[in-house]
């Protein structure tokens, strides 16, 4: 019998110590001790503040309704609160966020005019943009939102750079509104130097009215049904964080009734109008009259002039019609 | 010996090495010494190492010569005559491999060109017609596009289903379920007429499930089915004869009035496995993928996968990730099959396929085949070696025209060139029906006939019916369904909104892999019918947006959605939803809303009191109206009550019935 020799037993010694040391190393590692992490809420409210500073003396909405023509419109209204140069600088990335939410034609009102959407374009890049991005998380099917409302076709033709929905385009940030704190945001919206808030002005059975303030719904992924238990203070929420550097409401054309998808050409009716604006509450304000409805029964308008994002009475707003 | 007409002086011009045995077992003679280098450039490649060792002698004297063969040696490879100036370089030698002209191992004979090409051609054919398979496959999606105008009807650029149309046992199928050929089924005339022509060219040329089964068992071969096993693996087997009996039971299946047959169909398959299966699991890594590269926080991670998905989702997968209710059994049964070509190459084509034995039956008609010299056959199986359809070309027995794919690798590689294919051969070696006892093959298609009330009893279309069996819109009744719909999988890959699904028992056995709508997972966009435009067989029939949302006539119900009040938020939890009305996309829409002021308890105690403060809200209590729903399942997919919703369609009401009626206004028996 012959015993081993010292070189090879030590190998072994050697390989086992590795092994039994290199396990527990691993375990420390990945060690996990259990029990649930609490999140601590900081009451700091998130913002994602687009807006330029406001001149001293021009108005703060304008109105336009001196035309039937919706890109005439676009432009005056622009115009009047100082033309798109005051907003977009040389070389800025422009988010446009249009309602691309259903799957509807122009005609049925439900997605915002893409004439009014195209003009935005025009005058983004007319003045200095270096792209401009046009998007929405729908709720339809986006593909068939984007093609339908006919925003795709007329904003690709002047080289926007139309972005659809898709999982991987949403990362989870925390807003820590009143209601809505982790939720997926749709990075395209927040991953730009300057964000145009385009919706249209409709009826919406719930929140009574749908137009810029509820329009931020398209800003979130994930579930976002969950929102409609306390719609007014989750739209309240997203306007708080949202703060865009201007808003053009399109009223156009406008949905009466069966909002916010229409679907009807009689549930619709032309209006001929387009609104830009600095302040998001006043403009929804004045939307909510253009669909009959009184901005006082309105409940996130009230929210929004609360948390100073804005005047509901919009008539005490500094404004042009043109 | 005949005399070989070897170079009168000069390196022996030595057969290739066959390719499972190595190179030809000489032994050089010991009193020579090896030739010189450059003399041995007649073997072609350094790396079989018989140039150096054989001298030219006795390459002449163990050379098996057949008749006919001498001439060939004249030709470009006769290195010692001229004094040669430089040696080849590396691409001409490599060139004059790969694209010169080739004797065929052993007996020397100059490969013929027709056959050499023929056999690269079928592989060219072979992967191009994968690729548009794949491609259409991946085209079966609807992408938007920027330069349509918004008015413009929603349609599918690509003639997606084009394999399904040309498959001749479905239209076969359907004929005897029906009666009729439905649409463009009649260019299954086209692969008829090609095997009438040809024998199953389809199954070797054109079959991508078969061109699937061909690559596997090519690159994924047992490492013991080599040699002699191979051979033994590739002769022919009674077994094959099941495939036929199958055929023969789905067709008369597809008598008794169910196309019941779709189930092993190889096109159908194939969309069905890869499309359901495949492709959303290789999308389920992207994004996981996507996800990894979203949590580095570097934007140029971030922004290159982003660019990455968008490609994807653009091209092989959609932009959001596709589900399918109980597919992992389709997927197993891919693997399955596929894992067969390890054992035996193209299991599936062997065994199962009915379509391939639909045109086996068909191929005694072709006036193309095999022909084959007993005489001159040396018995060296390298036919065998490399037989797809398992057909007997080996010396010996006769050949099966049935079983054949015409793929052309026997005759390329027998050395004797005792095999050619030619139209109108002899048919003195060929046996073109198949091998099939007349009692089974009635046995069969009784049995086959007879399942199918069997299956029925279980699951009458008029009783005892799943309200879960929701079928996508423009469907026809049940029973006309099941003799129409071949489970292709083709309306649940292009559902945008991953609404359709395969059932798995909800419809009955017989119902396996039908589609069903799963609203939970997605619902039916009110405008959309590509389901109806991809259905090759009418199952679901091609109806406009007018037709299905009702312009000018009654909308295409496929359902009714109820509520379960215990569970709804403003019914039962005195709390403010009605998510489900926002997405009805009726008009009117058929949810309404009631206004209702109903009491609600504070979620707290009074500050000093022992009971919560009881307080009034106003709610909007949801309703349907039955005469206005569609059954699309908008609410039941976006209802917050995600397990079980507080509204759930099922398929009461349904348009395509005459029984499943629920009011009665629309009851009409006429």
């Amino acid at each position: 019998m012959s015993s081993i020799s010292r070189r090879e037993a030590l190998g072994r010694l050697g390989a086992a110590g590795a092994a039994l040391g290199g396990s527990a190393l691993l375990a420390k590692l990945a060690w996990d001790r259990g029990g649930f992490d609490v999140s601590r809420l900081e009451s700091e409210r998130q913002v994602r503040d687009f807006q330029v500073k406001a001149a001293e003396a021009a108005p703060v909405m304008a109105i336009a309704k001196s035309s039937t023509d919706a890109a005439d419109l676009t432009r005056k209204a622009v115009d009047a609160l100082g033309g798109m140069k005051r907003f977009v600088s040389r070389g800025d990335v422009v988010a446009i966020k249009p309602n691309i939410g259903w799957d509807r034609m122009p005609v049925h009102a439900a997605n915002t005019n893409p004439l009014v959407v195209a003009e935005l374009v025009r005058l983004a890049f007319d003045a200095g943009a270096a792209r401009v991005v046009v998007t929405d998380a729908s709720c339809n099917e986006p593909n068939r939102c984007f093609q339908r409302s006919g925003i795709w076709r007329a904003t690709h033709a002047l080289g926007a750079t139309v972005i659809l929905p898709a999982a991987h385009r949403f990362r989870e940030l925390r807003m820590k509104g009143d209601v809505l704190d982790l939720w997926p945001v749709y990075t395209p919206l927040v991953n730009a130097d300057k964000v145009i808030n385009a919706p249209v002005a409709k009826h919406h059975n719930l929140s009574k009215y749908t137009g810029a303030m509820k329009n931020w719904y398209g800003l979130l992924g994930g579930r976002r049904n969950r929102l409609h238990q306390n719609i007014d203070v989750s739209i309240a929420d997203l306007a708080t964080f949202m703060r865009p550097t201007l808003t053009v409401l399109d009223a156009t054309r406008v949905l009466l009734r069966n909002g916010p998808q229409g679907g009807n050409i009689d549930d619709a009716k032309d209006l001929h109008q387009v609104i830009a604006s600095l302040d998001q509450v006043a403009v929804d304000a004045y939307g909510s009259t253009l669909i009959g409805e009184k901005p006082a029964s309105v409940k996130y308008l009230a929210m929004g002039e609360e948390r100073g994002l804005g005047k509901a009475s919009w008539e005490q707003v500094p404004r042009v019609e043109v | 010996m005949a005399q070989h007409s070897h170079p009168a002086a000069g390196a022996p011009e030595l057969p290739s090495p066959i390719p499972w045995l190595g190179a030809p077992g000489r032994v050089a003679p010991l009193d020579r010494p090896p030739p010189p280098a450059s003399k041995s450039g007649g073997c072609g490649s350094g790396s079989c190492g018989c140039a150096s060792k054989v001298s030219a002698s006795a390459a002449s004297e163990s050379v098996p010569t057949a008749a006919g063969g001498g001439g060939g040696g004249a030709s470009a490879s006769s290195p010692p005559a001229p004094k040669k100036a430089a040696p080849p370089s590396s691409f001409a030698k490599w060139w004059k491999k790969r694209f010169g002209p080739r004797k065929l191992p052993g007996s020397g004979i100059p490969a013929r060109k027709v056959i050499r090409v023929l056999a690269k051609a079928r592989v060219v054919s072979q992967a191009a017609f994968l690729g548009v398979f794949l491609w259409f496959l991946f085209a079966t999606a609807f992408r938007g596009t920027f330069s349509a105008e918004a008015g413009k009807a929603i349609r599918l650029p690509l003639p997606v289903e084009a394999f399904l149309l040309a498959d001749p046992f479905v239209a076969a199928m359907t004929f005897l379920s029906t009666h009729t050929v439905y649409r463009g089924l009649a260019w299954s005339l086209v692969i008829l007429a090609l095997t009438l022509l040809f024998g199953r060219v389809f199954c070797g040329w054109i079959c991508p499930f078969g061109t699937l089964h061909h690559f596997f068992g090519w690159i994924f071969p047992s490492r013991y089915l080599k040699g002699n096993k191979r051979v033994e693996a590739n002769k022919t087997k009674g077994w094959q004869r099941g495939k036929y009996y199958l055929m023969f039971g789905f067709l008369g299946a597809a008598l008794a009035g169910s196309a019941v047959g779709g189930l092993l169909d190889p096109i159908c398959v194939a969309v069905r496995a890869i499309g359901l299966g495949v492709v959303p699991a290789l999308q389920y890594l992207g994004i996981r993928g996507a996800t990894v590269a979203a949590d580095s926080n570097v934007k140029a991670i971030q922004t290159a996968s982003d660019g990455t998905q968008d490609f994807f989702a653009q091209t092989v997968w959609t932009a959001n990730q596709a589900y399918f209710h109980q597919t992992w059994f389709i997927v197993f049964a891919l693997i399955a099959i596929l894992f067969m070509n390890r054992i035996i190459p193209r299991f599936w084509c062997r065994a199962l396929c009915p379509l391939g034995s639909f045109l086996g039956v068909l191929s005694r008609f072709s006036i193309f085949g095999m022909e084959k010299d007993h005489a001159k056959c040396t018995d060296c199986n390298l036919c065998l070696v490399h037989c797809q359809g398992a057909d007997s070309p080996q010396g010996g027995v006769k050949h099966r025209q049935d079983e054949c794919f015409v793929c052309f690798n026997c005759e390329d590689a027998c050395p004797e060139d005792v095999i050619k294919f030619k139209f109108l051969p002899n048919r003195k070696s060929e046996v073109v029906k198949p091998d099939l006892q007349r009692r089974t093959v009635l046995a069969t298609t009784v049995a086959g006939a007879a399942a199918i009330p069997a299956l029925r009893i279980a699951n009458w279309p008029d009783r005892a019916y799943s309200e879960k069996v929701i079928r996508p819109p423009g469907s026809v009744e049940e029973r006309e369904f099941l003799e129409r719909c071949i489970r292709c999988a083709e309306c649940m890959k292009v559902c945008p909104n991953n609404a359709l699904h395969p059932a798995f028992f909800e419809a009955g056995l017989e119902g396996l892999w039908t589609p069903i709508l799963v609203p939970r997972i997605g619902y039916c966009e009110f405008s959309c019918v590509l389901c109806g435009q991809v259905c090759p067989t009418g199952a679901i029939q091609k109806i406009d947006e007018k037709q299905k949302m009702g312009v000018g006539q009654k909308p295409i119900s496929i359902g009714t959605a109820m509520y379960d009040q215990g569970r709804c938020l403003p019914w039962a939890m005195a709390t403010p939803c009605i998510v489900c009305e926002e997405f009805c996309p009726t008009s009117p829409k058929a949810i309404w809303a009631e206004n209702v002021e109903i009491p609600k308890r504070e979620s707290k105690y009074e500050a000093g009191g022992e009971h919560a403060k009881m307080t009034t809200i106003k709610v909007q209590r949801p309703h349907v109206d039955p005469s206005l729903c569609i059954g699309c399942g908008a609410c039941e997919k976006v209802c917050p009550i995600v397990d079980k919703p507080a509204v759930y369609v099922s398929n009461a009401g349904e348009t395509r019935s005459k029984t499943n009626v629920i009011l009665l206004e629309n009851t009409s028996y006429s």
